[in-house]
This record gives C-alpha cells, structure tokens and sequence, in this order.
C-alpha cells in the first residue's frame, strides 16, 4: 500500500513526485543488493531443482572450447552440458598452486642435465632419504615380491581378488605399529580404528562427507594447506572457513579467533561442523603445543562438533620442540574422544607418495563404519599393500630410517633458512615439516595479495623458483611464502639462493 | 557429555546409501560365515554372486615370475624405486596409459581405436562410474538405466553424487533388449516427474545378462543421446571376456563409424582390469571420455582414486607386452567359453533355462519353474532356500531391478572346474527333489493346487536362529525408489 500510494500520487500530481521518484530508485537499488547478494557461486552447492537456469552464468564459461562443434563441418550441436561441480573446476586453473606446478612439471630443474630449469619448491615432496628404503628393498627384495613359491595363499591369487575396501587387517596393524614409531612411543595406536584409503586426499575428502553436509563449514586456522581448497570443498559441498593467525605470535591458534570465527558463521546461518587443523602445521611448520591442543579439545566439546588432526608430518620433525600427537593429550586427559579423529599418510615420512597410503585413525565407531564403507571408492592397491607390510614390520629399519631421515631434514632445515637470512629474508620458527615460511614482505610493492602476487610472479617466470605464495594459503598477512626444501640437495642451495637474490635485489 | 547418536553424522554416513542392508548383501554375509572350502569346508556355501575371474591367474603368475624386471621389488627392477615411489603426477606414468590404450584396443580386437592421452585413472570401476557422474549430474538430475542392471551401481553413481537412477524396462520376450519404445517411455516418464535426465547409463557386456549389445541399439542409443542432448556412459569392463559371437561392438566403434551423426563430448567409457585380467584387488579404474572438458574434470578427481604407481609400472609392462596380450586374452576367452558351456549345459540337464549369452562371467538363469509364487516375494523366498539349504549363494533379479520375478545370476569364472561341478550336483539334487516334491503334491488330491516345495526342518530354526538374514527391506521396494 505504502509504495502504490505515492505512485498513485504521483500519477494523479499531488506532491508525491518525489516519494514517486525516490521509491523505485530505492527499489531498484535492493534488487541491485538483493541479486548481488544471491548470485550463485561456485564454492556454494547448487540449488535443487531449479538446477538449469542457476547454472547457466557458470556454463557460459565452457562452451568456449567446445563451440568448435558449432563451426565444424561436422554439423551444429549445443554444447554438452557438465555439472556444476565439474564445471567450477575447470575455472580452477588460475591458483598460482597448481600454475606454479605445471610450469615446473615442464621444465625441471637438475644440476647436471637441465641447470636452467624451474626450482620446483612449491611441492611438498620428500627426496632426501629414499635412497634408505631402496637400500632395504635390494636387501630384501625376496620377502616382498609379488610372488612366494612357498605360501600359496600369499600368491598372486591372494594378491589379485578382493580385498577388504579399507585395507587388510596386515597393513593397519602395520601402519599402526609404524604410526606408534613415528610418534616416538608417546601413543601407541589400534589398528581397528584404522581405516586406509589410496591418500590422504581422498582420506580427508572422506571425513568431510561423513562429518558434514552439503552447506555446513569447517573452520580452518590459516595460513593453511592450498589442497584442501579442492579436496575437502568441492565434491563435499562443505565450506572451509579460514581463521586468520598471526605472525606477531608465530601463527599459533587462538581460541578466541576459533570462537569469534564460530560465532561470525552461525550468525550467517551455517552450521560448523568441524575444526581443522595441521599439525605439524602447513604451511608453517611449527607444532601446536599441549596446552592449544586441551584448548581445541575443550572448544569442540563444548561446541558438540568435531576436531580433525591432519598429522602427516608427525615423523618428518628435526627442531628441539617434541611433537605432541592429539592421540597422546587424548590418552593423558579425560576428554570425549568420539569427536577427534586423525589424517595420517605414508607420502610424508616414507616418502612414498607414489604408492597411494592414507590413514584415518578415528575414535568413533560411526565414522569407522561410515569410512570403511566409503574406502571402496579408493583403496589401496594390493602389491602396495604387501610391499608395506613386508617393510614396515622390520621395525628396526624403520626405527633407523626416521632417525636418519630427521637428521637430514635438520641439516637441510638450517643450511636453507640459513641462506634466506643473508638475503635479509626471516623465517617463522618452524620445527617440522618439508618447507619454510619465509617472509618476503619487505620486497612486494604494494603490501598487499597484488604486490605478493608480482613477487611470485617474478620469482616463478624470471628467476624460474616455484614458491607458493600465502594467499593461496588464505594467510591474512602479505608477504609470506612456502618454500620446500626437500627436493634439493646441499649444492643446489646456493643456486636457489642466487636466483631468488636477482628478484630480491632488483625490489 | 558424549556425541549424541548420529546426530553430529552427516546424512552420507547415517543413511542407508551404501546399500548394505539390501537382500544382495545378505547373500555375501551367509557366504562369510560358512565360506565353502574343497578341504576343510566341503559343506560350505559356495560364492556365485561375486563376478570375479580367476581362470587366468595362472598365466599372469607365469609372466611376473618370468618379467621380475616389472616388479620395483626385485632386484632387476628396483633401481627404478626412488621415481616410481616418489611419482605422483595425477596424470599417471605415461607407458601405463598407453599400455591401457592398447590394451583396449586389443580386447576390441582393434575395431576401435584409444587415445592414450584421453586415459584417466579412478579407484576401481567404482571410482570411476561415481567420478563421471560427478562430473556429469548435479544432486536430483537422473541416469536412464536398463534393468536389469548390476547392484552396486545404486551405491557407486548414487551414494554421494546425489544422482538419480531410473529404470529403462526390458523384457525377456524381448531377450531383454533395450528397445525404442521402453527408451522413450522412460525418458517421457522422467520428463513428466519434472526430474531432469541427464544421460543413459549402459553396461556393454550386460551384467547380469551376459549379453553384448547389437550394433542397431547401440545406434539407437547414440541417436537418442545426440537427440536429447544427454550423455551416454558405456561400462565396458567386461569387453574382454567375450568368449563367443556375435562379435562385440562397442561405443567407441559407433562413434568412429561416423564421427558426423554422434557428438563425441556425449560418449563415455569406463572400463577396469578387475574382470577381463581378474585383479580387482590392483584398484584399476579407467575413465575413457571423448569430451575435453570431462578429461580435464575427471583426471582432477582422480586424485581421490590414483592408481598406485607401483601397480600402473608392472602393469604398464605387462599390457605392453604384446604378444602376451594376444595369448591372454585368447586364452581366457576360451577357457570362458568352455566354463560357460559346460555349466549352462548342465543347468539344462535338469532343465533350467539361461538367457543365450556370449560374454561375461556368469550366466542368467530363469528358475521360474521352481517358483511357489510368481511375485517377487515368491523369488526371495526361493533364493533363501537355496542360500541356506542348497547352499549356494547366487543373486536373485529382483536385487538386479529385473521386473520379472524368477531370473538369478550365477557366477561361475571365481572358482575350480571341481567346485563347479559341486556346485551343479548340488543344484541337481535340489530341482529333482523340487520337482519330486511336486508330483507329490498335485497327486494327493487332499492337498492344495499350488505348488509347495518341502522345507527341512531345519530351515525353519535357521531362519529363527539367524533373524538377521531376514532382510528387512524387499528388493522390490528399492527397484521402485
């Protein structure tokens, strides 16, 4: 009524010329708002049934390759439509992540063959002690081959059928035994509570699925690991909800950051239903201590939701700090354990990304359940299931080759933060991890994600060094960026070092 | 203060998607407690309802013992440890994809021709046909499917895409072709419930059937998709156990014909080495697309699913290996060809029916006869007693969303001629005493008309012992969701 009276005012002359005028511009100004406010995006999970009108500001995006069928001789056809999910990844490709690693994947670095090609220390990959696990493998190559002559069972008639999806029970009393080693003997872990899947990608894209629905969040101190972006948002239809830590206190997590962060999402209506966390951290590098550790157990018990512990650097630490696994604290105290659960992986600490090993080790028989039976869309492969049994039962090899492995990782650790400090670069304190978590604000113009942007812009297509830069991270602060140190060797540092200076100087 | 329940669960992990309660499981489970063993378990029940082949196992053994290079754990392979360990490019080792290509080509005795390029990995065929409806449907879209179709395809394309399957309705007057006419009908019906169709979701060789699909459906197929602008997904894992005519065709054959009438960013193939090679516990999946875009899609969420890059290098010496691939697959088509022959030879000794089948690892019987009720009740109630009385778990239609009540699929490719033979005598046994059992009934004139098999006491107590083979959903109830 309020808006026809004015209108009709306006029609009928008396006065209302300027209700008359001002009013549909203030409509019009929140439909403005109001479509603004309701464009669907990518991250958000697509509408029921009205899917096709919703979809098509996205699809417009596709048919760009694709209507080479509209010019062919071929004859005209529309463009052949993808989800919505298949189609938000294809947009992926500008995340300087992933377009740092093809340019590397084209053209890599190495000292004897291809001195000129790219650094590649966006990736967090483990090479200084596989040459221990080769070792073993010539020592023991009988015990793990595909074939026994003498057990039949163990055949490849055992190997090739069916297996249970979420791993033998062999291979998580194995990987158990092997996460207890890591850990130093502080925990001991139950291999029923294992479940395996080929990763920790699809080991962490799992629990979102059993934790959340489509539409519900995660909060996620940050910086964090640019993976998850895809692994845990995209097919889950789960939101990650960064928390932004700070340099001024060595991006430790802060309670009251989760709680603000929590209250800021129900406000929105969304519900949380997880905190996620690295630990050791990634991009970071540093270990959240016992006393953070009771603060988040406290926090999501209170809140009734859950905690999630990627801890698939737990072996690959070299600082003076112990590492404290949630599983210990849990063990300590008398916190509700059916809300913790734990991402583990042999691509870290043994090195073997290749071979496909993800562990979710949970306290709660639902999500074990759950888990087990979602394994089946990726389980791990049966010759790699008994490869690493075969090397992880010799305990005495794996109790040596993560000493000398952390030894390495130390030594490495210090020559390169070393080299970064007389380029005038710090690093945050870090006490495990493959990387640092350097600090180049000083030498991007503007301070900001633009000015760091152009500084890994330079330091990946002129100094050919892939770094990934922080906002791929979601951290707050400009500046900062991971570098990994384990795909080099000691004299391949003074080139990185070289190289990254040529950037540094020129700013 | 503990987790209340399944309240903090998401509805993935508390709902029913993963299709383990239906009566297709309880099978498996009557199997896991009283598995059959030649030796220590003579009595037991013997697996049919896992289509599994294990007849060539033996040659693959022979060529690892012989190749120990391909093995990263032998001493002539293991200087190539430290790349493959540390190799995870999603894209995967390339000889592996191009040793896949050809092998493709190869079971398709090279009709067609694969593109090592468009080769995407995945967890196993199950991984494979969730990614491509991910990567194809939203939540609430649909797949047209023809029934009957394989179980797990409710569980593997539904679970957490949130896609839909409908029934394509095929008839055994039909020998259960796909027909124009059911096509349409199904598509209309779709259309009419406002739910949106996006593509036609086929098996080439058919599981259950065992059949493969003649070149004028699969053209009508194609015609249909590039009419409607849907997608059609072929699942062609069993193309390499053809062991008889007619010749098999598949999709990509069609496509290639005449590239002009069939747009190729419609047609998809899944394919996996569990069946044709028998070893599903490798995880192989394959996702073959001829659109750019779904490659590009799929070989990103193949990341949830990678192939272990210790299996993709023994494999990719393996499929390499081209004079083995030729004897391998001649040689398990023919041993197929002969576990085929004598086991439908000797269903038919006691005169039971199978639907006339060339591949695949099992055949489709029709058990009609033995039926008290022709209803879908009645076929559960005769699949039990053959579970826990016969002792032989084979998976009734109904499980497979077959209309008809009557028809099971029998497995018989996982197991030793002597088992086989086992399995026949005790299925002799069973339909002379039915058919005993039924004389005497229609002679005693004080009795009822119906047909009433005897059950053995011991039925009864077993079905109060374990209540929990008692599924609590009938099957038919799911067919209809």
């Amino acid at each position: 009524m309020r808006v026809i009276v004015p209108l009709q005012a306006v029609v009928q002359g008396r006065g209302g010329l300027v209700l008359g005028s001002l009013i549909p511009c203030a409509l019009f100004y929140f439909l403005q708002f109001y479509l603004r406010r309701n464009r669907p995006s990518s991250s958000s999970p697509p509408p029921p049934s009205s899917a096709s009108g919703s979809n098509l500001p996205e699809l417009a995006s596709i048919p760009r390759s694709l209507s080479r069928g509209l010019l062919s001789p071929r004859g005209s056809f529309g463009p052949a439509r993808l989800s919505s999910r298949g189609t938000a990844v294809v947009r992926d490709d500008d995340n300087p992540y992933y377009v740092g690693l093809k340019r590397c994947a084209d053209d890599p670095y190495n000292r004897s063959i291809n001195p000129q090609g790219f650094l590649l220390l966006g990736l967090a990959e483990n090479r200084l002690s596989l040459d221990i696990i080769q070792d073993w493998l010539v020592k023991n190559w009988k015990e793990s081959l595909l074939l026994d002559d003498e057990e039949e069972e163990l055949s490849i008639q055992g190997l090739a059928t069916y297996q249970p999806y979420d791993g033998s029970m062999d291979l998580k009393t194995a990987v158990a035994e092997f996460m207890g080693q890591v850990m130093q003997g502080s925990v001991s872990f139950n291999p029923s509570h294992v479940v395996l899947t080929a990763g920790a990608t699809p080991a962490v894209e799992t629990l979102g699925f059993c934790l959340a629905d489509p539409g519900d969040a995660f909060l996620v101190p940050s910086p964090y690991y640019p993976g998850w972006d895809r692994d845990i948002k995209w097919r889950t239809g789960v939101e990650l909800i960064p928390v932004p830590c700070r340099s001024t206190d060595n991006f430790s997590i802060s309670i009251a950051a989760l709680e603000l962060a929590y209250n800021q999402v129900k406000k929105r209506g969304m519900k949380v239903r997880a905190v996620l966390v690295s630990n050791p951290s990634n991009p970071v590098g540093s270990l959240i201590d016992r006393e953070t550790l009771c603060g988040l157990l406290d926090f999501v018990m209170e809140k009734n939701i859950h905690l999630i512990s990627d801890e698939i650097f737990a072996g690959s630490t070299y600082g003076s700090d112990k590492f404290v696994s949630v599983a210990e604290v849990l063990d300590a105290e008398s916190f509700d354990k059916s809300r913790v659960h734990i991402i583990y992986g042999l691509s870290k600490d043994l090195a073997v990304p290749g071979f496909r090993v993800g562990v979710i080790y949970s306290y709660n028989e639902n999500v074990l359940a759950a888990a087990s039976k979602l394994a089946r869309f990726s389980s791990i492969s049966a010759p790699t299931q008994r490869l690493l049994i075969s090397m992880l039962s010799d305990r005495k090899f794996i109790s040596e080759y993560l000493a000398v492995n952390r030894a390495r990782l130390h030594d490495m650790h210090a020559l390169f933060v070393d080299g970064l400090k007389q380029l005038g670069i710090k690093c945050a304190s870090s006490s495990g991890g493959f990387y640092c978590w350097a600090d180049m604000s000083m030498f991007i113009r503007p301070y900001s994600e633009k000015g760091e942007l152009k500084l890994w812009d330079n330091l990946l297509n002129v100094a050919k060094v892939n770094v990934t830069p922080g906002s791929s991270c979601h951290c707050i602060e400009p500046g900062w960026f991971r570098c990994c140190f384990t795909t080099l060797t000691e004299k391949d540092v003074p080139t990185v070092m070289e190289r990254i200076q040529k950037i540094t100087k020129s700013n | 203060m503990g987790i209340p329940g399944d309240e903090i669960l998401s509805r993935v992990a508390t709902g029913d998607g993963h299709g383990e309660n239906t009566s297709y499981f309880d099978g498996w489970k009557a199997y896991d407690n009283d598995p059959f063993h030649p030796i220590h378990n003579p009595n037991g029940v013997i697996q049919m309802g896992l289509a599994e082949n294990q007849l060539c196992l033996d040659l693959m053994r022979d060529w690892i013992r012989k190749n120990p290079q391909a093995s990263i754990c032998t001493k002539e392979g293991v200087s190539e440890f430290e790349a493959i360990a540390n190799f995870q490019d999603y894209h995967g080792l390339p000889d592996f994809r191009k040793a896949i290509a050809k092998f493709m080509e190869k079971a398709r005795g090279g009709r067609a021709r694969f593109d090592p390029e468009r080769i995407v990995m995945s967890g196993g065929a199950t991984g494979a046909q969730e990614t491509i409806a991910f990567c194809l449907a939203n939540p609430g879209d649909a797949f047209l499917i023809p029934t009957p179709y394989y179980p797990a395809f409710d569980r593997d394309f539904r679970w957490r895409t949130g896609v839909q399957l409908l029934p394509i309705r095929c008839h055994s007057h039909d020998n259960f072709k796909i027909t124009e006419a059911e096509l349409a009908a199904a598509y209309r019906k779709a259309r009419d419930s406002k739910i949106r169709v996006k593509g036609i979701l086929i098996t080439n060789p058919s599981n259950p059937l065992g059949t493969t699909m003649d070149r004028e459906t699969l053209r009508t197929l194609v015609r249909f998709a590039n009419e409607e602008r849907i997608h059609l997904v072929c699942d062609e894992i069993f193309s390499g156990t053809v062991f008889d005519g007619p010749e098999y065709v598949s999709v990509a054959e069609i496509l290639q014909e005449d590239p002009s009438t069939c747009d190729g960013d419609l047609i998809h193939i899944v394919y996996s080495l569990s069946k044709d090679l028998g070893v599903p516990g490798f995880r192989v999946g394959i996702i073959y697309s001829f659109n750019d875009a779904v490659v590009s899609c799929a070989r990103r969420m193949s990341s949830f699913g990678l192939v272990s890059t210790q299996t993709q290098r023994l494999l990719a010496s393996m499929l390499g290996d081209d004079d083995f691939t030729t004897d391998l697959l001649a040689e398990s088509r023919r041993r197929l060809m002969h576990r085929h022959r004598t086991f439908t030879a000797g269903l038919e000794g006691v005169g039971i029916r199978c639907l006339q089948s060339n591949a695949g690892l099992f055949c489709w019987m029709s058990l009609k006869p033995l039926l008290k009720d022709a209803t879908a009740e009645g076929e559960v109630e005769l699949w039990r007693v053959i579970v826990n009385e016969v002792k032989l778990n084979i998976s009734p239609g109904s499980s497979f969303h077959c209309t008809e009540p009557g028809w099971f699929r029998a497995c018989f490719a996982n197991m030793d001629e002597e088992t086989m033979e086992t399995a026949l005598r005790r299925i002799r046994t069973f339909v002379r005493r039915a058919n005993d059992a039924a004389t005497a009934a229609k002679t005693k004139k004080r009795w009822d008309t119906s047909l009433r098999l005897s059950l053995p006491r011991r039925f009864e107590e077993m079905t109060v012992l374990t209540p929990r083979l008692m599924s609590p959903r009938s099957p038919l109830v799911q067919a209809a969701t």
